[in-house]
């Protein structure tokens, strides 16, 4: 199994869920987080300064498929998602070890 | 006439409650922004509180009450407050002076709807002194100062037209120049914090006894009936919303409370003038047409951002017209449409739609010239960071 973790703009979420779960993936954990990339956030002008807004609010979203459905899943967020500016966000997939489901205590995989 | 100490006392503690009404603007609409543009959203209406307060008495009031000229405007007669003192008739001068200034401020922190989220401080100070010089102290002086709609006998108790019409309209014009949010339609921009809307409201709906009774400008049964009147709608047009949206989903409490604004707003020029039974069809009507203008607005894809159009603009055009429709003669000594009194209905209509087009065309233009001059909005990543820490530099949320 693999976990796929992506941050992405707050504003996507909506999307990104929608095109997830109409392609049959429904679990998924959401957090609302900050964050910054490369650029270091943003800068702004004011009277001729610079000011940084260094860490931005983000959406991560983590979704934990069977193995040779993380390109579908990636895929899916990366177009959802994209907007084709810095801050976009980023997508790592991640190798699951095990999985077990609390209520039974059986193990998924 | 000399002062009188019970009328003096009630109209202190009115234009106290009214002031209360700008920061709770300031509440109903920073609530309902996203979480980056709140203090924004607050902040606007403490600058438009401010700005107002000096504007009026440097030359708003003489501008609005000053010597009628040709109709239009008052003169400079009292500018800086000159011949505005500590005596007068019923109440002090500067009393009634005050009492109208705290309207002023109002209906500019009204205005910020069309703003939210995406104007530039500096702008909205200029607009904002342009707008309440030439849109507002003209509007009050046509229906109290001794203008041409005060002539004609439009009848505005506490500022149906002056405070609602104005600033609703003017909210639409505005919206027109300044266009939408980035990403407006595109994703979900839900009300942030729902209990400070409602916080807001009840500012709002604690402070509109002072708006509405206070009108009677004494401490009589004109000013309790006033009072009841005004309960009584903003309860009628609160239900009427909750139930006019029940039907499509669950009835939000923002609804509630906004249909509770529209029931105010449509029974303040009527308050003096209209009996309590008419006061609840009054308020509910406003709930259902204010809900129904609300759900055009969103559905021609206009970014009016807080809906002061819907609410203010439409339920104040509403209440100028039910006003000429309800009025009795044992409440305000002028009868209604429905007690056969076509000439004050008609009267309300030249009022209201006078002011209507007034408000729209003044601010517009306005609006225009600051927009090419300064540009009144910010830079689009000014407004994806949010305008809490592009314009102030502070965060409401860690």
């Amino acid at each position: 199994m693999r976990k796929i973790e992506a941050i992405f703009r707050p504003e996507r979420l909506e999307r990104v869920m929608t095109e997830l779960e109409s392609a049959g993936f429904v679990a998924m954990t959401v957090s609302e987080v900050r964050g910054r990339g490369e650029q270091k956030g943003i800068k702004l002008q004011f009277r001729g300064r610079e000011m940084d807004i260094d860490l931005l609010p983000k959406i991560k979203i983590e979704v934990v498929v069977d193995d040779g459905r993380e390109e579908q899943v990636v895929n899916l967020i990366m177009n959802s998602a994209k907007t084709g500016k810095y801050g976009d966000g980023k997508i790592f997939v991640i190798p699951v070890e095990k999985v077990l489901r609390v209520r039974t205590g059986e193990m998924v995989v | 006439m000399a002062i009188d100490s019970g009328d003096t006392a009630w109209i202190l503690a009115s234009t106290a409650l009214v002031m209360l009404m700008t920061p709770g603007v300031g509440l109903f609409y920073g609530g309902m922004v996203r979480g980056k543009n709140v203090v924004s959203m607050i902040a606007l209406s403490f600058v438009a509180f401010s700005l107002v307060s000096i504007q009026w008495v440097l030359f708003g009031y003489s501008l609005a009450f000053g010597n009628d000229i040709s109709g239009f405007i008052g003169g400079l007669d009292y500018i800086g407050m000159e011949g505005v003192g500590m005596d007068g008739s019923g109440i002090p001068n500067l009393l009634f002076m005050v009492f109208q200034l705290v309207f002023a401020a109002v209906t500019l922190a009204i205005l910020t709807s069309c703003m939210a989220e995406r104007v530039k401080l500096s702008s909205f100070i200029v607009l904002g002194l342009l707008w309440t010089t030439f849109v507002y102290d003209p509007l009050a002086h046509w229906a109290w100062g001794g203008g041409w709609a005060a002539e004609l006998g439009a009848l505005d108790f506490a500022g149906g037209t002056v405070v609602h019409i104005s600033s609703g309209f003017a909210a639409l014009a505005v919206a027109l120049v300044i266009g939408r949010r980035v990403g407006f339609k595109e994703h979900s921009m839900e009300a942030h914090n729902v209990p400070m809307t409602l916080m807001g409201a009840s500012l709002l709906w604690f402070g509109w006894f002072g708006f509405n009774a206070g009108s009677a400008l004494a401490a009589d049964g004109l000013a309790a009936h006033a009072f009841v009147v005004t309960n009584t709608a903003a309860a009628a047009g609160a239900l009427a919303w909750l139930f006019a949206s029940w039907e499509s989903g669950k009835p939000s409490s923002l609804g509630m409370v906004s249909g509770a604004i529209a029931g105010l707003v449509a029974i303040t020029p009527a308050a003096g003038f209209v009996d309590i039974k008419s006061s609840i069809v009054i308020g509910a009507v406003a709930g259902i047409i204010c809900y129904r203008a609300l759900l055009f607005r969103i559905s021609i894809g206009l970014d009016e951002s807080l809906d002061a159009w819907a609410i203010h603009g439409v339920g104040g055009l509403w209440g100028a017209i039910a006003t000429g429709i309800f009025a009795v003669e044992s409440v305000g000594g002028v009868s209604g449409l429905i007690y056969g009194n076509v000439d004050q209905f008609i009267a309300q209509l030249i009022g209201a739609f006078g002011a209507l087009g007034y408000a729209l065309v003044v601010t517009f233009v306005i609006a225009k010239i600051v927009d090419a001059t300064m540009g009144l909005r910010v830079s689009e990543e000014e407004e994806y960071v949010g305008l809490d820490i592009s314009q102030h530099g502070e965060t409401a949320y860690a």
